[in-house]
């Protein structure tokens, strides 16, 4: 049970990772943003995981409830916030690679880099 | 039994997330990726994240994959087979892997309370709330009142990206100078589809009402105009994929998407600037009415409804800018 406890961490860090290399590995550079909401998510996770008490139940305040163990709602507050500044910088990116699609014909990295050597 | 559950769903999401890298396919990756983040808002859930479980669920799983497809609409679906020094970034990725899960042997155990990260504001913010804002749910009070400035940063984040997104695509290149004429025959709808026409079609004005509910419940519930403003922008962008843009351009036009998207920012910042000229700081609503808690509720509606309205106009505005770009040849 003791290491099971680390088990949210251990998924953050592949998570975390598995995006990392689609952004560095792959040429496609759909595939790269999509790899970057990935890492994204991984440390939406981290921050949640962290705010999370054992017995505890979502920040919501009720009457006549009051030995309730409140989970942290610090961390709830800034993800939730960086979610939608997420998918809008994720589609401040997919614009990006529509034009580049328009300008190049490829939305190929390699195909890009040779394009502008020439 | 729940720990069992929240295990099973992490590693069905990293199983997920190891498709999508895989997969050759773009659209079969963004599927999957909706898959995912679904997965992950369930998760939020069982962390007692009520809040971002209801936002990751809109926009993770409904409005990112739109747009995601709506770009591979305009560019292609196949990716093509070869990576960029595999090998190297193989060993960099697992490398970093081992050293992050070595570092977390140094945390807290999950869900212990006496980790640090709880001792600090948290508990201040659950206990206070109560007689500094007096809403029953402490992630809006946060949001709005103690972390205004936060706030209204990431509207404007989402608001500038919005503007970068209608200059990026906005402007038009045809070559004929001319955007393709698009009447009802030619438009490519779901309106042929029966069933998906007449289930679509009785889902709008529900998840409409819904969002409503979100954003002006908020305060009690989960939600908030964040949610609520990506479950309005959801609703919309359904219709227009059943119904064809042009008619939803028609019951909610640019223009008015425009103004919900400046009007919202300006919302904002007006009653932050309402505050100081009451005689208080900066995002202070306690000034707003006689009784400082009735203040902070009205400042916390207000701030809400400008975030709703910043984040749908955005959000249906970019979905549009993707929409009515014809693809390149």
């Amino acid at each position: 049970m003791n290491l099971l406890g680390l088990y949210h961490y251990w998924v953050f860090a592949v998570l975390l990772m598995i995006g990392f290399y689609a952004v560095v590995a792959k040429t496609n550079l759909i595939k790269k943003l999509i790899g970057l909401s990935i890492f994204q998510a991984a440390v939406f996770l981290l921050y949640i995981t962290m705010g999370k008490i054992s017995g505890g139940t979502a920040p919501i305040l009720q009457k006549d409830v009051t030995d309730a163990i409140f989970s942290n709602p610090l961390p709830q507050v800034l993800i939730l916030t960086a979610i939608v500044v997420g998918i809008s910088t994720t589609a401040l990116g997919l614009g990006i690679v529509v034009r580049i699609k328009e300008e190049y014909g490829s939305i190929d990295e390699q195909d890009i880099q040779e394009i502008d050597r020439q | 039994m729940t720990v069992l559950f929240s295990i099973f769903l992490l590693t069905l999401s990293v199983i997920t997330a190891l498709a999508i890298v895989r997969t050759r396919n773009l659209f079969v990756a963004v599927m999957l990726l909706g898959i995912f983040s679904l997965l992950l808002a369930i998760n939020f859930f069982l962390l007692d994240a009520a809040d971002v479980a209801l936002t990751e669920a809109a926009v993770g799983a409904g409005i990112s994959t739109v747009l995601f497809i709506a770009a591979l609409a305009l560019t292609s679906e196949k990716e093509r087979d070869g990576t960029s020094q595999r090998w190297l970034s193989l060993l960099v990725v697992a490398s970093a892997a081992l050293v992050i899960v070595y570092a977390t042997f140094d945390k807290p155990r999950f869900g212990d309370p006496n980790a640090p990260v709880l001792q600090h504001i948290g508990p201040w913010y659950v206990q206070h709330t109560p007689e500094y804002v007096g809403i029953p749910n402490v992630v809006t009070a946060v949001l709005g009142s103690f972390r205004g400035y936060d706030t209204l940063g990431e509207v404007f984040v989402v608001f500038t990206a919005g503007i970068g997104v209608l200059f990026l695509l906005s402007a038009r290149r045809s070559r004929s100078g001319q955007r393709r004429p698009r009447s009802d025959a030619t438009e490519i709808g779901l309106r042929d589809e029966i069933l998906l026409r007449v289930v679509g079609r009785l889902l709008v004005p529900f998840i409409l009402l819904f969002g409503l509910y979100v954003q002006f419940h908020g305060e009690y519930g989960p939600g908030g105009g964040f949610q609520a403003g990506a479950l309005i922008a959801a609703a919309f962008i359904l219709y227009a994929l059943i119904e064809g843009e042009e008619r939803t351009l028609h019951a909610l036009p640019r223009r008015v998407l425009n103004g919900l998207m400046v009007g919202g920012a300006l919302l904002y910042g007006a009653v932050g600037v309402a505050g100081m000229l009451m005689g208080s700081n900066f995002l202070d609503y306690s000034v707003l009415a006689a009784d400082p808690v009735a203040g902070q509720k009205i400042g916390i509606i207000l701030i809400e409804a400008g975030v709703g309205m910043t984040v749908c106009g955005v959000l249906l505005n970019i979905f549009h800018a993707f929409a009515s770009r014809d693809r390149v040849q």
